[in-house]
Order: C-alpha cells, then sequence, then structure tokens
C-alpha cells in the first residue's frame, strides 16, 4: 500500500477506454451493415443509461430504482420538443434538462427529508410507475404538447431524426446517429470521470463511504446526494433522447419496470462503484436479451430475474471489481490501488456511534 | 345526496381495497424490514391461484379466501428458505433480490399462461343506494380488509405466537438466548406476510382481472401507503390507507383514476418531508 494515494483524473485505465470507445466510433461503420450498427446505437444508448445509474447508485450511494423515469423523460422531452420545433439542438438540450428539474424537484422531497436509502429506492420506483399509468392514460386527441400528440400507450411515432445543429433538412442517417450516440457515449464516460476526479466527486464518495464523517467535516449530505441525483438524472435523459432517435420512436413502455430492471441488473451485473463496468454490463444483458428474445423458449423477464437473484446471492459486487481483484493478485510490485474502487469496510474496526 | 352517498361508499371501498394490498406487505417489512418489491406478484399469484381453482370447478369464496392465501403462502416459505434467508441485514441487496423474483414470477407466469388477461366473474350483484347501483361486492372488500387487520391485531397481541413474534422483532438476539429461534419466526413472518398478498389478489380478482404483469397495478399504492404508514403494523396501515384512500377516490370522482393516483404519490411525497419515519414514526409510536 502506499501511503499517500492519488486520484489521477487521468489514468491509464481512462484513457485505454476512451482509445476503445474511439477505435469502435470509427471502426464499427466498416465492420458491420446498418443492422448491426442500429443494433449497436440501442446498445449505445442503453450504455449511457447505465452510466447514469452507474454514477448515481455505484458512486453516489443513492439507490434509484426508477431511473427509468429519467430516461423516460428524456425521451418524451425530445420528441415533443422536435415535433414542435424542427431543429433538434434545442430539443437535445431539453432532453438533459427536462429531467434534471424533475429530479431537483423530487429529490429536495427526499434527500432533505432525509429519508432513508431503501426509501428513496421505493419512491423513484413509485414515480416510474405513476409515470408510466399517467403517459398511457393520455390516449386520445384532447392530450398534445403544442404540435405533439401524445399518443398513450401507442406512443409518438415518426420522431424527427438529429440533424445537424441549424440545419433542419441534415437529418443524420444511421451511420450519422451511431456517430451521435457513441460520441455521447464517450463523452459522458469522460465528464462523469472528470466530476469524480474533481472535488466535488471526492466529497460524494466519502459520502457513500460515511455520510456521518462526511458532514461532521463540513459538508451537507444532502446537497451533494441532490447534485448527483441531478447529474445521473441528465445522462438518463440523454440516453432517452438516444433511444428515441434509435427507433425514431417512443412508448410508455420506456417508464415501465423491466426498463428500470435492466440498468439496476446492468451495473450489478459490471460492478457497482466503476464507470467501465455497466458500460460492459449494458451491452451484456441487452446481446443476452437479443438472445432470449430470438429463440422464444425463455421469456426476458424469467432471464432478468434469475440473472438478477443469481448476482445479488453469488457475485454481489458485479464481474469488472472481481476481475481486477483476480488481475491485481497476480501483479508483483507497483500495487497502485485502483481510482475508483470503493473502499471494503475493515471488519472489527467498529467506528463509536455507528 | 344519494350521490354523496355513493361516494361515501366509494371511499370506504378504496380505504378497504388499500389497506387489503398494503398489510402484507407491511407485515414483512414491519417485522422483517424487508422491502419486498415481489409483493404485487405476491398477489398475482394469488389471483392465478383463485383463476385456477374456480375454473377447476371449486366454489369461488373458497378458492379466494382459503386456497389463495394458503398457495401463496407455501410458495412465500419456500422463497423464503431458499433466497431471502441468506440476505437478512443487507436491506439494499434483498430488495434487489427480491425484484429480481417480481421479474422472474412475471416470467414464469407468462410462460405458463400467456400474456392474455382473464377475469373471473363478480360473485354477488348490486345494490341501489338511492337512485345509484353500487357493487355488493365492494362490502366484501371491506369486510375482508377490517378482518385481516383485526385478526392481525388479535393475533400480535393476544396469542403466544403475536407475543414471541413481537418479541423476536424487537430483539432477535435477547429472544434466541431465551429458546426462540428466530429463523423459524423469521420464516413464519414471511409466508404469514405472503399469505396475506395472496389472500388480497384473490379478492381482488373479481374487479381487476388476472394477468401476469397485474402486480405493477397495486405495488406503487401499495408501497406508499407502508412507507405512509410507518413502523406499527395495523395502526400504521389503517391509518395511511384511510388518509390516501381519501385522497385518491375523491380526486379520482372529480377527475380520473389515474390522476388520483398521482394525488395519492404527491400527498406521499409530501408528507415524507414532513414525516420521514412514516405517521406512526412520529404518532401512535406505541401502538402495533
Amino acid at each position: 500500500m502506499t501511503p499517500r494515494r492519488k486520484m489521477p483524473a487521468i489514468s491509464a485505465g481512462f484513457i485505454s477506454v476512451v482509445i476503445v470507445g474511439i477505435v469502435l466510433l470509427l471502426g464499427l461503420p466498416y465492420l458491420t451493415d446498418t443492422f448491426g450498427l442500429l443494433q449497436m446505437t440501442v446498445f449505445a444508448a442503453m450504455a449511457i443509461f447505465a452510466l447514469s445509474q452507474g454514477f448515481v447508485w455505484g458512486f453516489g450511494g443513492i439507490l434509484c430504482f426508477g431511473q427509468s423515469a429519467f430516461l423516460g423523460l428524456g425521451g418524451y422531452a425530445y420528441a415533443v420538443a422536435a415535433l414542435n420545433m424542427g431543429d433538434t439542438t434545442w430539443p437535445v438540450i431539453l432532453s438533459v434538462i427536462v429531467p434534471m428539474l424533475f429530479a431537483a424537484l423530487l429529490g429536495y422531497f427526499m434527500f432533505y427529508g432525509r429519508i432513508s436509502d431503501a426509501y428513496i429506492g421505493v419512491i423513484t420506483l413509485t414515480v416510474t410507475i405513476i409515470l408510466f399509468n399517467l403517459i398511457n392514460s393520455t390516449s386520445g386527441d384532447i392530450y398534445h404538447i403544442g404540435a405533439a400528440p401524445l399518443g398513450g400507450f401507442n406512443g409518438i411515432p415518426s420522431v424527427p431524426a438529429l440533424n445537424i445543429p441549424g440545419h433542419p433538412d441534415d437529418q443524420l442517417d444511421p451511420q450519422g446517429l451511431w456517430y451521435a450516440a457513441m460520441g455521447a457515449l464517450i463523452l459522458c464516460y469522460v465528464i462523469l470521470r472528470m466530476i469524480l476526479a474533481s472535488r466535488f466527486g471526492r466529497v460524494v464518495v466519502a459520502i457513500r463511504e460515511n455520510e456521518t464523517r462526511a458532514q461532521l467535516l463540513g459538508y451537507d449530505p444532502r446537497m451533494f446526494k441532490l447534485l448527483t441525483f441531478v447529474i445521473g438524472a441528465g445522462v438518463a435523459g440523454l440516453a432517452g433522447c438516444v433511444y428515441t432517435n434509435w427507433g425514431a420512436f417512443i412508448s410508455p413502455t420506456v417508464f415501465n419496470l423491466t426498463m428500470s430492471a435492466q440498468v439496476i441488473i446492468y451495473v450489478l451485473i459490471g460492478g457497482l462503484g466503476t464507470l467501465v463496468g455497466p458500460i460492459l454490463g449494458a451491452v451484456g444483458i441487452q446481446y443476452l436479451i437479443i438472445l432470449a428474445g430470438g429463440q422464444h423458449v425463455i421469456d426476458p423477464n424469467l432471464l432478468l430475474g434469475v440473472v438478477l437473484v443469481a448476482f445479488v446471492l453469488l457475485v454481489p459486487q458485479g464481474l469488472v471489481p472481481v476481475v481486477r481483484n483476480v488481475f491485481l493478485r497476480f501483479r508483483p510490485i507497483r500495487r497502485e490501488v485502483p481510482v475508483m474502487t470503493p473502499e471494503p469496510p475493515l471488519s472489527g474496526h467498529a467506528e463509536p456511534g455507528q | 345526496m344519494d350521490l354523496t352517498g355513493l361516494l361515501a361508499f366509494n371511499v370506504l371501498v378504496g380505504v378497504g381495497t388499500l389497506a387489503l394490498i398494503t398489510v402484507g406487505l407491511g407485515v414483512i417489512y414491519g417485522m422483517m424490514k424487508i422491502i419486498n418489491l415481489a409483493h404485487g406478484e405476491f398477489m398475482m399469484l394469488g389471483a392465478y391461484a383463485t383463476y385456477v381453482s374456480t375454473s377447476a370447478g371449486l366454489n369461488i369464496w373458497i378458492a379466494m379466501l382459503v386456497v389463495a392465501p394458503l398457495f401463496v403462502g407455501l410458495v412465500g416459505l419456500v422463497i423464503e428458505r431458499t433466497i431471502i434467508r441468506f440476505l437478512y441485514g443487507r436491506m439494499i441487496d434483498t430488495m434487489l433480490a427480491t425484484w429480481g423474483l417480481s421479474l422472474g414470477l412475471i416470467g414464469l407466469t407468462t410462460s405458463i399462461f400467456g400474456n392474455d388477461p382473464r377475469g373471473v366473474s363478480t360473485p354477488l350483484h348490486s345494490f341501489a343506494i338511492g337512485r345509484f347501483d353500487a357493487s355488493l361486492y365492494g362490502i366484501v372488500i371491506i369486510v375482508v380488509a377490517v378482518a385481516a387487520l383485526v385478526g392481525l391485531f388479535a393475533m400480535l397481541r393476544g396469542t403466544r405466537f403475536g407475543l414471541i413474534v413481537r418479541a423476536t422483532m424487537q430483539n432477535p438476539n435477547m429472544a434466541a438466548a431465551l429458546g426462540v429461534a428466530p429463523p423459524m419466526i423469521y420464516m413464519a413472518t414471511f409466508a404469514l406476510g405472503a399469505a396475506l398478498a395472496g389472500l388480497a389478489g384473490g379478492v381482488l380478482v373479481p374487479i381487476s382481472g388476472v394477468s401476469p404483469v397485474m402486480g405493477a397495478a397495486f405495488i406503487a399504492k401499495a408501497f406508499i401507503t407502508v412507507l405512509g404508514g410507518g413502523a406499527a403494523i395495523v395502526t400504521g396501515t389503517a391509518l395511511a390507507s384511510t388518509l390516501f384512500g381519501i385522497i385518491n377516490e375523491l380526486v379520482s370522482f372529480k377527475s380520473t383514476p389515474v390522476i388520483g393516483e398521482v394525488a395519492l404519490l404527491l400527498a406521499a411525497v409530501v408528507m415524507i418531508r414532513v414525516l420521514p419515519q412514516g405517521i406512526t414514526g412520529r404518532f401512535l409510536k406505541r401502538s402495533l
């Protein structure tokens, strides 16, 4: 153990992830056809969504069971704004801002009410269910925002695709959409990583580790948790924007429980307290769902449920930390402390007042 | 006047329904501090148990009042033994595991029964409140809800089992030192909560229908009510269902059921800000 732990913003792991990302961004269109590229675009959307959950849960210690509320709000905000405005620059910005505002409002009541972690899970879950019911009941011509009908359970079809900013007629083709989606994923990863390396990020992690201690040091956990929650909501909203673009369509299913469950599973499987883990988890589980959906033998819900229970019981840390620990064990010298690994609580080291 | 009568009756039925769908969740949460995210699916299993046994020719009252709770209680027992007991003391992990369970149960029922919703016809007819017709079945819901709450109260207060359960709840180590086996009590409590969920599912079949995803319709309301109620199971459930039931029914009457549900959520979120421990966390602390 080195006595002083550095938390460098730019580490070898970070650089390699970004390089792999850029290689995929540029190389994939040459390797697959349009269908494969579209498939990869939805993987990227889900990976951004997973990043948001990984940030809020893995680093902020806030278990949000309803992250899909922000995905859906982002998606709907984009769809409604794009149908009304034509040019998609503002709709993209709105798809980030609307979920953030909603998260700020909800988070204020939750964090400033000082409710416990489990209650936060339950409240966010119910909010998602209620948003689902609310949007689901908007079929009929009277429910519209400007030029955009909400469409109830049928959703909003033919949402305009992203265009070059300022040129509403230059809509992106599937390849352009892939660049946008993968670019957004890399951007989100870099931004979140920078946030975590900053002073703010360290306080967030400190609060996750020991809220009382952080509070005694003079930080207000409520505010930091609220900000973490809001940032996560913005990232999830962007994921919703990409997701809507992928199908040119959005429906209330974005709010349903399976969506919230999936993102929890991505993070749990990939690894809590990492950013790469959720991305890999998202890609892996999406692939598994496609496999399961293709063969019509196992119900996808059953598969997700079994995977979730098995991981909670058997591998609660997730795959990336487990693999990394194995890797670190076989590295003889210069044991660098992994940048973002949560420290396991020292057993038998009781803190007074805990 | 007639309208007021009908509205009052509907509010009572709403409160009864809320109490009924919440009480099983409250038992498991209040005693074991486990948030059972599979509660809605336990109700769904109760509904399917009722549907299957009435389809097989069983009397509907026996199906919903006996078969459904017994079957789901048994399922709960198995689940406690195979999954939950490894996770005691890890609240978040239990939530995740029960959520996985809920998805698994939805997937399993879909594989067996398919996606299409089914129904069981209402065994009773309607009666007149002045100019309006109200369903006599609403009275059954109220009666079952009151019976469940009163029965639970009587069991916890009056029986030796209730005494042991309350002791284990307060201090499992002390109870163990006095010769009680906490694992057995936890197992029984989880099964009891599951059975109550099954009862709720069975009783609500005639008005809600049966489908694999029906659990989601109840779970939000049930959670909000449990949180609003706070630590005391019986008092908390009764108070919170009364409060939220009235809000929900009145707003639903003025607008739509969905808006009613939104009003219920808003009321709950605001209340959580004021009373983070729920109603019985601040008031009536010594109650059950």
